[in-house]
């Protein structure tokens, strides 16, 4: 034992970077199954609505294929949540110590979604094959539900982090009463859950078309992969320019609500009017910004129009230096709000392309380059999600609890956490590289024309053991 | 409310012992089921009996941790910076479990399904022993309150943890043999039958062998629970061997169904008897229940939310097994 303690002491690293590493880690990677989770189930729905309605062959197929593919992504994204929420305790111990009273509650509602969840999906999965058509339908609308509700609740936990209330503090900074409604209806929810719900939308749809528009391009233009295509994409498209107003609008209540991370995002040192907006660009050690490229005025009038570039933004300068961003974190918000933005606005055009084209020709486009880009658009998309929840994580730093807690107070004080920071990435890895084969194994075989059965997905109902097979000749 | 609260997290954790404990059960006999070709008849009827309601399972424990940190986060707080080692472990093993569970169906190359197989057997013995020696650092009182770690490591290497890992691993193997039973009578499969009667008795012998020096340890090392478990929970402790012994004897009469509720019960009775022996502390002997406990509308909240699963998913659960025993339509019957 004190062989161990000993290795203990020279194993022991600074604790609090290592969690983060392993928090952001886990969470960018969890993310990606994200969209697919919430989303895939509607659009499948939406196949399966279709193949009963119009009797449309094509379209039964791809909801049975897709309700496969699902069931893998959502197997996996579970294992994935699940270890979110070991790292709350085994990471971030004091936060839940203090906190988890307030912040456990929008996650004990989660727990319902999740649960619902994960019932439907197998009901759905399983009903293929033994329950009547519409009936089956039917079983999975409540995963379309469940995945909105999730989301909603998972995104209340993360909006009380930047928005925190619902609670009475004593003396001693500890919780003694709190109030469920406000912890979970805090006044960031409706604009954070709104803006990812729609983002799980749009990245959800641009990540199944693109993998058609890929076999499109590849020559594969029969009607299956032309439907394949055009349900999420549709879907997508939708998503886009309903996300520039719910961006926007999310952009201005920052503005008024959290004027630092705003601050950050528009990469503003000193409070002052007629800011301009910079892209690119970074904040050097002066605190000046250098390169990019300004457009005099606009940040100010984006902010209020009604103003316009009278608008006073508040500067970082107006928080002190310990309760804000440190420089090299402002200039990692201030770029991923740029890569954010910069890839929404390119899927807002592939969008409107698709719809001009669409009431010009009623057909969707059909030049290459066209579907060239939606082959990237998946990617593209999840970038997108990724930078956006870097706006708002590292943008809300030092803090955890914002103005109540900072992050290096929350840490576990295990000094090994990089250990398990680099077991979980080269896992992860492995688990990634192997999603990927597994899903592509899978729609070779689809392919193939080798239909796969439904024992051969998780959550499928059982095949028999080649024992009992062997003895059925017997007992007929 | 707190009281209310506790009796929620030991409900939940036993539902997560009895249906997820049989799956990490069924990991433990694909893990010793012997080569491929030896294996292969038990190991189909562990694929066949790891049911659809796998990730359902899963989500008992989810909420098992949500509770904890929204009814007790101090307790939490304590539990997770001193088990930092266990529950790692805990968290790789079902990351390792779940995404080969994911896989393995996915995958028809036998030299890959072996490789996951392998890793889904092995993770699946891991995990539910950490658990135990989890559930043994509480219990002998090495996990500090006030949101403290303990020690990192004896916290966890220590007798009365090991007793708790090795009955966990004990009792899944159990449960997991008495419902592979149940599966093979189901399909008329008498060879697997008797194969899995017999591991059955040998665990529940293993069993009754670890919790009976589990006495003997638990004198020496968790004096407040040793005591509770002989006076307040003791009725729990005669019902679980009444239970144990019930179903051995209910196997060997071939009464498959009794065999399988008494399992039920011998498990349950255990965690219910460590619960009432551990009682009035959370974290025996330096933090109550009470004063672990969040505010009364963290606690009223949580109560509710389990009463609208209750309502709500029971029901859906219910309907799910009903469908996975029930046959395809009879024009899809092929």
């Amino acid at each position: 034992m004190s062989l161990l303690a000993a290795g203990g002491g020279i194993l022991a690293v600074d604790p609090v970077p290592w969690a983060r590493a392993q928090m952001a880690f886990t969470l960018a990677c969890h993310i990606i199954l994200v969209p697919l989770g919430v989303s895939w189930a509607s659009m499948a729905l939406i196949a399966n609505w279709r193949a009963i309605r119009r009797d449309d062959a094509d379209a039964l197929l791809l909801a049975q294929r897709w309700s496969k593919y699902m069931a893998v992504t959502f197997a996996v994204g579970a294992v994935t949540g699940t270890v979110l929420t070991f790292e709350f305790g085994l990471l971030w111990p004091k936060f839940m110590g203090q906190w988890g009273a307030a912040f456990g509650i929008p996650f004990s509602i989660e727990g319902l979604f999740f649960f619902t969840e994960a019932i439907f999906i197998a009901l759905y999965i399983f009903g293929w094959k033994r329950l009547r058509p519409w009936p089956h339908f039917w079983t999975g609308v409540p995963i379309v539900l469940a995945g909105i509700g999730g989301t909603l609740s998972v995104v209340a936990a993360n909006a009380w982090m930047n928005e925190p209330q619902g609670f009475t503090l004593n003396s001693n900074g500890d919780i003694v009463d709190v109030d469920p409604l406000k912890v979970i209806f805090n006044e960031a929810w409706p604009y954070e859950a709104s803006h990812m719900l729609v983002a799980a939308y749009l990245a959800g749809g641009f990540m199944i078309a693109s993998v058609y528009a890929v076999g499109m391009l590849r020559g594969r233009t029969d009607r299956y992969h032309r439907l394949g295509f055009l349900i999420p994409f549709t879907v997508a498209a939708v998503a886009t320019p309903l996300q520039m107003a719910v961006g926007d609008t999310l952009a201005r209540w920052t503005f008024n609500n959290e004027p630092t991370k705003f601050a950050a995002i528009e990469l503003v040192p000193e409070t002052s009017s007629d800011v301009p907006e910079t892209l690119l660009g970074r904040l050097n050690s002066d605190g000046d910004v250098e390169g990019g490229i300004a457009i005099p005025g606009l940040a100010s009038w984006l902010s209020d129009p009604g103003d316009g570039t009278a608008t006073v933004v508040q500067g970082l300068d107006a928080t002190p230096a310990d309760e804000r961003p440190t420089l090299r974190e402002v200039n990692t918000v201030h770029l991923a709000w740029d890569v954010m933005v910069g890839l929404g606005t390119l899927l807002f055009l592939l969008s409107a392309w698709y719809w001009l084209v669409w009431i010009f020709r009623r057909d969707m486009p059909r030049s290459r380059l066209f579907l060239r880009f939606a082959s990237v658009a998946g990617v593209a998309a999840v970038l997108a999600i990724e930078a956006g929840w870097t706006v708002t994580e590292v943008g809300r730093q030092p803090w955890i609890v914002h103005g109540h807690m900072k992050v290096e107070d929350a840490a576990t004080t295990n000094g090994g956490v990089w250990v398990t920071f680099i077991v979980v990435a080269l896992l992860y890895l492995a688990l990634a590289t192997t999603l990927v084969l597994v899903l592509r194994s899978m729609s070779r075989r689809f392919r193939a024309q080798a239909e796969t059965a439904d024992s051969d997905v998780p959550y499928g109902p059982r095949e028999l053991p080649p024992s009992a097979k062997e003895r059925e000749p017997v007992g007929g | 409310m707190d009281d209310a609260v506790a009796v929620v997290l030991f409900v939940v954790v036993t539902a997560y012992a009895v249906f997820g404990g049989a799956d990490f059960g069924a990991g433990f006999w694909d893990l010793v089921a012997g080569g491929t070709e030896r294996g292969a008849r038990p190991r189909a009827l562990i694929d066949h009996s790891i049911g659809p309601v796998w990730e359902a399972n899963h989500v008992w424990l989810v909420f098992a941790l949500v509770v904890l940190w929204t009814g007790f986060p101090e307790a939490f707080a304590s539990i997770t910076l001193t088990l930092f080692v266990p529950l790692t472990l805990v968290a790789l093993g079902i990351v390792l479990r779940g995404s080969s569970f994911a896989f393995r169906k996915s995958l028809f190359r036998t030299s890959e399904r072996r490789v996951f197989g392998a890793v889904f057997a092995l993770s699946s013995v891991i995990v539910p022993y950490c658990m135990g020696a989890v559930a043994g650092a509480i219990a002998s009182g090495r996990v500090p309150a006030g949101g403290r770690a303990g020690d990192p490591w004896s916290s966890w290497v220590n007798p009365t943890s090991i007793v708790g890992g090795l009955l966990a691993v004990a009792s899944v193997a159990f449960l997991a043999a008495v419902y592979l039973v149940w599966d093979a009578r189901r399909l008329e499969d008498g060879l697997m039958v008797e194969y899995f009667r017999r591991r059955a008795i040998a665990a529940a012998v293993v069993a009754g062998v670890v919790a009976f020096v589990g006495i003997f340890v638990l004198r020496a090392d968790s004096r407040y629970v040793f005591d509770g478990f002989t006076s307040r929970a003791l009725p729990l402790v005669v019902l679980s061997a009444v239970c144990g012994v019930g179903s051995l004897v209910l196997l060997a009469r071939r009464a498959n169904r009794g065999a399988r509720v008494a399992a039920i019960g011998a498990v349950a009775a255990v965690i219910w008897g460590w619960g009432v022996a551990q009682w009035p502390y959370i974290l025996p002997t330096s933090l109550k229940v009470s004063a672990a406990a969040a505010p009364s509308a963290s606690l009223t909240m949580l109560v509710a939310v389990f009463g609208v699963a209750a309502v709500i998913i029971l029901p859906s659960l219910a309907r799910l097994y009903v469908l996975d025993q029930r046959d395809l339509l009879p024009e899809e019957g092929t």
